[in-house]
């Protein structure tokens, strides 16, 4: 998932390749983009500048690509590939803690980990 | 909640990483405060777990191994408790709000299966690869929610509502995630979370289509988490 202002990033539509792979764990290689096992070719989505064109992936992963009219913020959406898990190779995580340190996942590699879900609501 | 568990558990190789999902970090904080947590607390305002791993409900669970590979995708997750809530009690009590009732009546119906789940847990850190509750990564993805397109797009909606109220503006995020609700009615942390933004007791308002109470009786709280498939790995 990637949002944006319109400033920023709207009237280019193009995404940094690092924000990207960071948000959303597809990594850009030779082959095209890549997470876990799963590659889709990619050359024609990617700028001279190494960012990546939104509307094409949005076409290409079946990533949406929807907008707020009113606040001129857009997102784009998970890939839409069948299932959550497009790969079982876990993502790369990265969360503030409860005092705001910002907590990798990757960091617990070697360890079984179990990831539990909870709310105050 | 799993702090026993995680004592328990953790010499024998396993850690315990909460996720809080909560818009509002600060409503998640006071309660890990309280309860001075030794493992990993996290808090994510985004719901992005929804997104990477497929949570659709709290308590959910994600079993990831020392490789980095999922080896259970989201499903239900409770650990045992000695003294577990009584909800019925709590419902028939004089002190109850009136708007609260109904909800404890219901929450006393939602079927729990802690004592397979923990089970299940221990076999997996006892015996790790060869567990029979460890899957294949084919059996991890084919056993993760669905993600078609209205799945993708509701994802979507609901981060585009919580950055528009991350922002301050509350007055366009409740479209977005009407939106998603409507795209994934199966999801409820992303129904849960706008509820509980308009009315703390998720009771029906204005903004929203439903409320807790009117859901879970259109499914019946029996169906509220679906049963664990503890079912070994086909593909292994």
């Amino acid at each position: 998932m990637v949002c944006g202002t319109k400033n920023m990033i709207l009237q280019s539509l193009e995404v940094e390749t690092k924000e990207f792979e960071q948000r959303t764990g597809w990594s850009l290689k030779p082959e095209g983009l890549c997470k876990g096992e799963v590659c889709v070719p990619f050359a024609a989505g990617v700028s001279g500048g190494g960012k990546l064109d939104t509307r094409t992936l949005s076409e290409r992963l079946g990533m949406p690509l929807i907008r707020d009219d009113d606040a001129d913020v857009w997102c784009l959406g998970p890939e839409a590939m069948g299932r959550a898990l497009t790969t079982a190779r876990a993502p790369e995580l990265v969360l503030p803690d409860y005092t705001g340190r910002q907590f990798r996942l990757g960091s617990l590699r070697g360890q079984k980990v179990l990831i539990v879900t909870w709310s105050s609501w | 909640m799993w702090q026993a568990l995680r004592n328990e558990l953790q010499p024998k190789g396993l850690e315990i990483v909460t996720v809080a999902l909560d818009v509002d970090p600060e409503a998640a904080r006071a309660w890990i405060e309280q309860t001075k947590p030794n493992h990993p607390s996290l808090i994510d305002s985004a719901h992005r777990v929804d997104e990477l791993l497929g949570v659709v409900n709290v308590p959910n669970g994600v079993w990831i191994d020392e490789d980095g590979m999922i080896v259970r995708p989201a499903e239900p997750a409770w650990p045992e408790r000695d003294t577990p809530p009584d909800w019925q009690k709590m419902a028939d009590s004089p002190d109850v709000p009136e708007q609260l009732r109904e909800t404890l009546k219901l929450a006393s119906n939602i079927r729990i299966q802690p004592r397979e789940y923990t089970t299940a847990l221990r076999d997996w850190v006892t015996n790790g690869r060869a567990s029979r509750y460890a899957l294949a990564p084919e059996e991890v993805i084919a056993r993760s929610g669905l993600r078609g397109k209205a799945e993708a797009e509701a994802a979507a909606r609901f981060e585009l509502g919580q950055y528009l109220w991350s922002i301050g503006r509350h007055d366009l995020a409740p479209k977005h995630w009407r939106e998603a609700h409507r795209l994934q009615p199966d999801n409820w942390t992303y129904k849960r979370q706008a509820w509980t933004l308009a009315d703390p007791f998720q009771g029906p308002t204005e903004l929203y289509d439903s409320c807790w109470v009117n859901d879970v009786r259109k499914i019946g709280a029996e169906n509220y988490y679906p049963p664990l498939d503890l079912s070994p790995s086909r593909t292994k």
